[in-house]
């Protein structure tokens, strides 16, 4: 049984013996690579700090004076994602659905579009979006508004609607074809089935990629501002130009680095444990 | 050629469909300057984010305790940071703790240009997710292949280069193939920091002649067309690496 498959599944399993056995030690571990990160951040601010000039203030102080309105930024990326997953899973399961459509003509549409969509890079997308949506909407006499933000939003969930329609097809397909038959014999119709047998036992499977999705869309959404938005990357910049300081580059980019990683890397470590659970249970 | 040029010609005249970079010169040089440079920068960049990703996976089977979490400190971290918050912290941080070297003008330039900046942060973005891509398929060689390649007398890095790499390699193609198609697609956040890349290519076409809806049409089908050559080949690849025998 040494094929090349059964290795490939092998590869997809993650290895037990990481981090410790259970779920909470892993999470400590994760707690404990932050730890380390934020000290070691701190420990180079403080040395940058007592290194500088006495009259100029320090490099420690300047980035506590600034990382409140740099947090207001990320935690607006936040929002952002937040916004992006809700329409993109909406769209996608729909999509998802469509591509194992029984009519023909639906289940190609849906694949080319979730090919489309899942292959052209983000950035692209989202330039897409910004440029070629309306700035408002008409409706009769009424205008609605169209921010760029929102039109932001819905570039990004362009790419997500399509990884989320895959994350479905893959999940549903991954339902023993048994489940359909018995749910056929006792009279279900192929809607009944589909939402009452299959989803409610696929969901369970879609669960970790779809988070695993949510994290690169959480770091996607500073792509914003290379459109004009104004998020945490607009604002890092702006603290730069307000201080005019050489010295500063490094430790204010690494502490937007580090609160991206404070925000994803649970988000992955939990990922892997659900991964995990899954794995020993089948 | 002439003829299809000429299409476009009327196109843009009588429906003003303006894809003026089959007709105009400059713009077409523009764009297949772009076209070069992405590709040019993606293949770089599938080279050393190998490389990057083999180097780790070794060192990740090291005794030391310290290398291999040092090696899964900088796999995490690049994992879960935006891509484009490294590129910044490279680009404008890093180059600017860097000294700058003097041009054959004298003037003061920095010591690595946007386009080094660029391939040296997705190099490593990619290979930080190549390092766990190829630690799984290393971990998925069985046991008893790795001791009999120690029972041959092969040391620890002859058994890596000549009885697991060539085995994992196999294992994890798959995975190592979605990896490079999203490098490709990450190429493009180069347009930030100014690399004369295909999407800084379409911005400068469309701001002169505002045509960006056609610009944007042209843009989504290059990118899908470059993944669908990359798919291509990395099957290919995956045919031509199959071991008869080994394979289901």
């Amino acid at each position: 049984m040494s094929d090349l498959a059964v290795l490939q599944a092998r590869a997809q399993m993650p290895s037990p013996s990481e981090w410790g056995s259970s779920g909470l030690v892993r999470l400590l571990g994760s707690g404990w690579a932050l730890a380390a990160a934020v000290a070691a951040a701190l420990l180079g601010a403080a040395i940058a700090e007592a290194a500088t000039a006495t009259g100029r203030p320090g490099v420690l102080s300047i980035l506590v004076k600034w990382a409140p309105l740099i947090f207001t930024g990320f935690l607006f990326n936040l929002l952002v994602s937040v916004a992006s997953m809700a329409i993109g899973t909406a769209a996608g399961v729909l999509l998802g659905l469509a591509q194992i459509s029984l009519l023909a003509p639906v289940r190609k549409a849906a694949w080319l579009l979730t090919q489309f969509f899942r292959n052209a890079p983000w950035l692209v997308l989202l330039f897409f979006a910004t440029f070629l949506l309306p700035f408002e909407i008409r409706v009769g006499d009424a205008a609605i508004p169209f921010p760029a933000w929102l039109k932001a939003i819905f570039g990004l969930s362009l790419p997500v609607l399509a990884n989320v329609s895959e994350i479905v097809r893959g999940g549903v397909l991954s339902i023993p074809v048994g489940q359909w038959e018995s749910a056929e014999s006792l009279a279900f119709s192929r809607t009944q089935t589909i939402w009452r047998i299959i989803l409610p036992q696929a969901t369970k499977r879609m669960i970790p990629p779809w988070m695993n999705l949510y994290a690169i869309l959480t770091m996607a959404t500073t792509l914003i501002s290379v459109v004009g938005i104004q998020d945490s990357m607009t604002l890092t910049r702006g603290a730069l130009v307000a201080e005019g300081r050489v010295d500063l580059y490094l430790p204010i980019y690494f502490m937007l680095l580090c609160m991206f990683f404070a925000y994803c890397y649970p988000i992955a470590r939990y990922t892997q444990v659900l991964e995990r659970r899954f794995a020993e249970r089948h | 050629m002439e003829s299809v040029v000429e299409f476009f010609r009327w196109l843009a005249d009588a429906h003003k469909i303006e894809v003026s970079i089959v007709y105009d010169p400059l713009d077409r040089g523009r764009f297949l300057t772009g076209l070069l440079t992405t590709i040019w920068l993606s293949a770089t960049c599938i080279v050393f984010s190998i490389l990057i990703g083999l180097i780790g996976a070794w060192l990740q089977g090291a005794k030391s305790r310290a290398v291999r979490a040092l090696v899964q400190g900088f796999v995490q971290f690049f994992r879960n940071t935006p891509p484009l918050v490294q590129l910044a912290f490279f680009y404008f941080a890093v180059s600017a703790a860097l000294p700058s070297v003097t041009d054959k003008y004298g003037a003061a330039v920095p010591l690595i240009d946007n386009i080094g900046w660029a391939i040296i942060s997705f190099s490593l973005f990619a290979g930080a997710f190549n390092v766990e891509i190829f630690r799984s398929g290393i971990e998925a060689v069985p046991r008893a292949t790795v001791e009999a390649a120690e029972s041959l007398g092969y040391s620890r890095f002859q058994a890596y280069l000549y009885v697991i790499l060539p085995l994992a390699f196999r294992v994890c193609l798959p995975a190592l193939g979605n990896n490079l198609v999203n490098l490709l697609k990450t190429t493009t956040l180069a347009y930030a920091i100014g690399v004369p890349e295909l999407l800084y290519a379409a911005s400068q076409v469309w701001s002169e002649v505002l045509n960006v809806r056609e610009m944007m049409v042209v843009l989504l089908f290059t990118y899908v067309a470059l993944v669908a050559v990359l798919v291509y080949f990395l099957h290919r690849w995956e045919r031509a690496m199959r071991i008869p025998g080994y394979s289901a």
